[in-house]
């Protein structure tokens, strides 16, 4: 083999060497996409189990703290302490605003108007009778 | 705002609604703590506003103010003896707004980002469904303990043949219709819930007694709590379930604390079916014991002459709205040098703390009101006990007679008292239909006549 033949055999093999680098390289990306697209699928597929347990934890820690907190009432105050707890059962006024907030007119936009109408008659009557009853605790005058 | 700002804002919210329950441990910290309740609710409410789900404020605003309107004008003319109906009232609306707002979710997922309609997740659907089950339950069961406190509805437990295994199968078919409506999302199945579970609501409060309200209210006012976690779960939102869970656990340790100043179990109350005018109607029989009963001077008498009062209020003062007259004449005797002070038992009265909101609203400073452990001890040494209007938490029954209803009930003795002076309208049982023996000692003496007339007689009499 004559060295002209041998340089033009080389620069042919190195032509499909890099021929082939360049496919495998698109391979390997389209194998990153795959598998991000496979890990996004699987987020999304977990996602809600994830977002339920992130909740139940956060419920869970918040009736320990509800307790802890309860206890501590004292218990002449139980009555005001029923009504301040109406009152901010009420902020599921949150789901309810965003049912009545969207632009264009749907059946959801009505409950959420009732929802947010109901909450707020809780929000600030509960609040109000609150204050009222916690206005007449008074201590002795000396 | 980004997520990340409102997820803040919230748990702020979160943490306002803590301190606000946290303040009501002393009378001192308490209008403090319910001006944080009102910050976090501000807080709670202005970042939801600031989210992109929110574009169109013309509904949300009209919602706002007639909603408020209406709560503020209730709020502030609602008389404080009418207290324990308003709380079940507005427990009611809690209910029926989680209803609407699960509802709501239901016909539009995407806006809440649970799915998309027809196709919602799974986790979703059964939280929606817990929520919308709860609320509605909580919105009828109200409505019946309202009724029942504002005497619209007979106070008596209402009971029938087969209530309890009707009851139990209605919940075997409202779990039921939760899984099909789980596994197969349908509007028909959601409402299906929402009925049902409106039926279970009357069901369940209707064969309790008017007596064992403040367990009721307590426990409507738990089940509001778990309504509202119900949806933060479905929402996503964490300061939703975290207020739901206070609110839920509250309500729980209140019921918990009534049934025990009853000595009853949560499921004997929630049974229902205990005393009534039906058991009262027998009438004490007298046989051969005698009662003194004395005038309003009799006991201006031997109260002018005491070193030392305990008065014992019961729901029958707030019946008569006598906790002014009653005050006056506390502050004639203090004025006297007479010691007075205040016992106040765990179930006196329609709702836990009623007693204590009636004297307040009297000007009876809090400081000389007692709780049952703080003050029982105390009757041995005090020369009279000055009961108005309660009867059951005083009866030495419940400490001698395994045989009676209350037995075991912890109570109120007003028996080591030198004299007792019973303020009642007559000789008739209380509510658990037990006569009292206390009335036919030698050192009790019945005052008959309304709670109220007596207090301004006495005082009157001591002029």
């Amino acid at each position: 083999m004559d060295p002209v033949d041998f340089a033009d055999s080389a620069y042919k093999l190195s032509g499909e060497a890099s021929r082939l680098a360049e496919r495998l390289a698109e391979l390997a990306q389209r194998a990153t996409y795959a598998d991000a697209g496979s890990a996004a699928a699987a987020t999304a597929g977990s996602g809600s189990a994830d977002v339920f347990l992130m909740g139940f934890t956060v419920f869970v820690l918040a009736i320990f703290v509800g307790y802890y907190v309860v206890w501590h009432v004292t218990p002449a105050l139980h009555s005001p302490l029923m009504s301040v707890t109406n009152a901010i059962s009420s902020v599921i006024v949150v789901g309810a605003l965003i049912a009545a907030g969207p632009a264009d007119f749907n059946i959801s936009q009505v409950f959420g108007f009732i929802a947010v109408t109901l909450a707020s008659i809780n929000i600030f009557g509960g609040f109000i009778v609150t204050q009222r009853m916690l206005q007449m605790f008074r201590k002795k005058q000396r | 705002m980004s997520a990340t700002a409102s997820t803040l804002a919230y748990l702020i919210a979160s943490i306002c609604f803590i301190m606000a329950l946290r303040g009501l441990a002393s009378p001192e910290t308490a209008r403090r703590g319910n001006l944080l309740g009102i910050i976090g609710m501000v807080i709670a409410v202005v970042t939801t506003l600031a989210s992109s789900e929110v574009v169109s404020y013309t509904t949300i605003i009209a919602g706002i103010v007639i909603g408020g309107t209406i709560g503020t004008v209730i709020a502030q003319r609602i008389e404080m003896t009418a207290l324990p109906q308003l709380v079940a009232a507005f427990h009611s609306l809690v209910g029926l707004a989680a209803v609407f707002v699960a509802a709501a979710a239901f016909h539009t997922p995407e806006a809440y980002g649970i799915g998309t309609s027809g196709a919602i997740h799974a986790t979703s659907l059964i939280e929606m469904s817990l929520g919308t089950a709860i609320g509605a339950i909580t919105f009828t069961g109200s409505i019946i303990a309202f009724g029942k406190l504002q005497g619209m509805v007979s106070s008596n437990p209402l009971s029938f043949p087969g209530q309890h295994i009707l009851n139990l199968a209605l919940g075997i078919l409202l779990v039921f219709l939760i899984a099909l409506f789980v596994s197969g999302e349908s509007g028909f199945l959601f409402w299906m819930i929402v009925l049902l579970s409106l039926i279970l609501g009357v069901l369940l409060i209707v064969p309790i007694g008017g007596a064992d309200m403040p367990v009721v209210i307590s426990m409507l006012n738990s089940y509001s709590g778990w309504a509202a976690c119900g949806i933060g779960f479905t929402l996503g939102n964490n300061l939703l379930i975290v207020t739901g869970a206070l609110v839920g656990s509250s309500g729980a340790i209140l019921s918990y604390i009534m049934c025990k100043g009853m000595n009853r179990s949560f499921f004997n109350v929630i049974l229902g079916g205990f005393g009534g005018e039906g058991v009262a109607a027998s009438g004490p029989d007298l046989g051969d014991k005698t009662v003194k009963s004395g005038s309003a001077e009799d006991a201006a008498f031997i109260l002018e002459n005491a070193g030392s009062v305990i008065i014992v209020p019961g729901y029958g003062m707030a019946v008569a709205q006598a906790q002014h007259a009653l005050r006056e004449m506390g502050d004639i005797l203090k004025a006297r040098g007479v010691t007075v002070r205040y016992a106040i038992h765990p179930v006196a009265g329609r709702m836990p703390g009623h007693m204590n909101v009636l004297l307040a609203e009297a000007n009876v400073p809090y400081d000389e009101v007692m709780e049952l452990d703080e003050i029982n001890r105390d009757f041995s040494s005090t020369d009279v006990a000055f009961v108005i209007g309660a009867n059951d938490v005083t009866n030495p029954a419940a400490k001698t007679d395994p045989s009676s209803p209350i037995y075991g009930m912890p109570i109120l003795d007003v028996e080591n008292a030198r004299t007792v002076l019973f303020s009642k309208r007559s000789l008739a049982s209380g509510y658990a239909g037990v006569d009292n023996e206390l009335f036919y000692r030698d050192n009790t003496m019945m005052l008959f006549g309304d709670a109220k007339k007596m207090c301004e007689d006495v005082v009157k009499a001591l002029g």
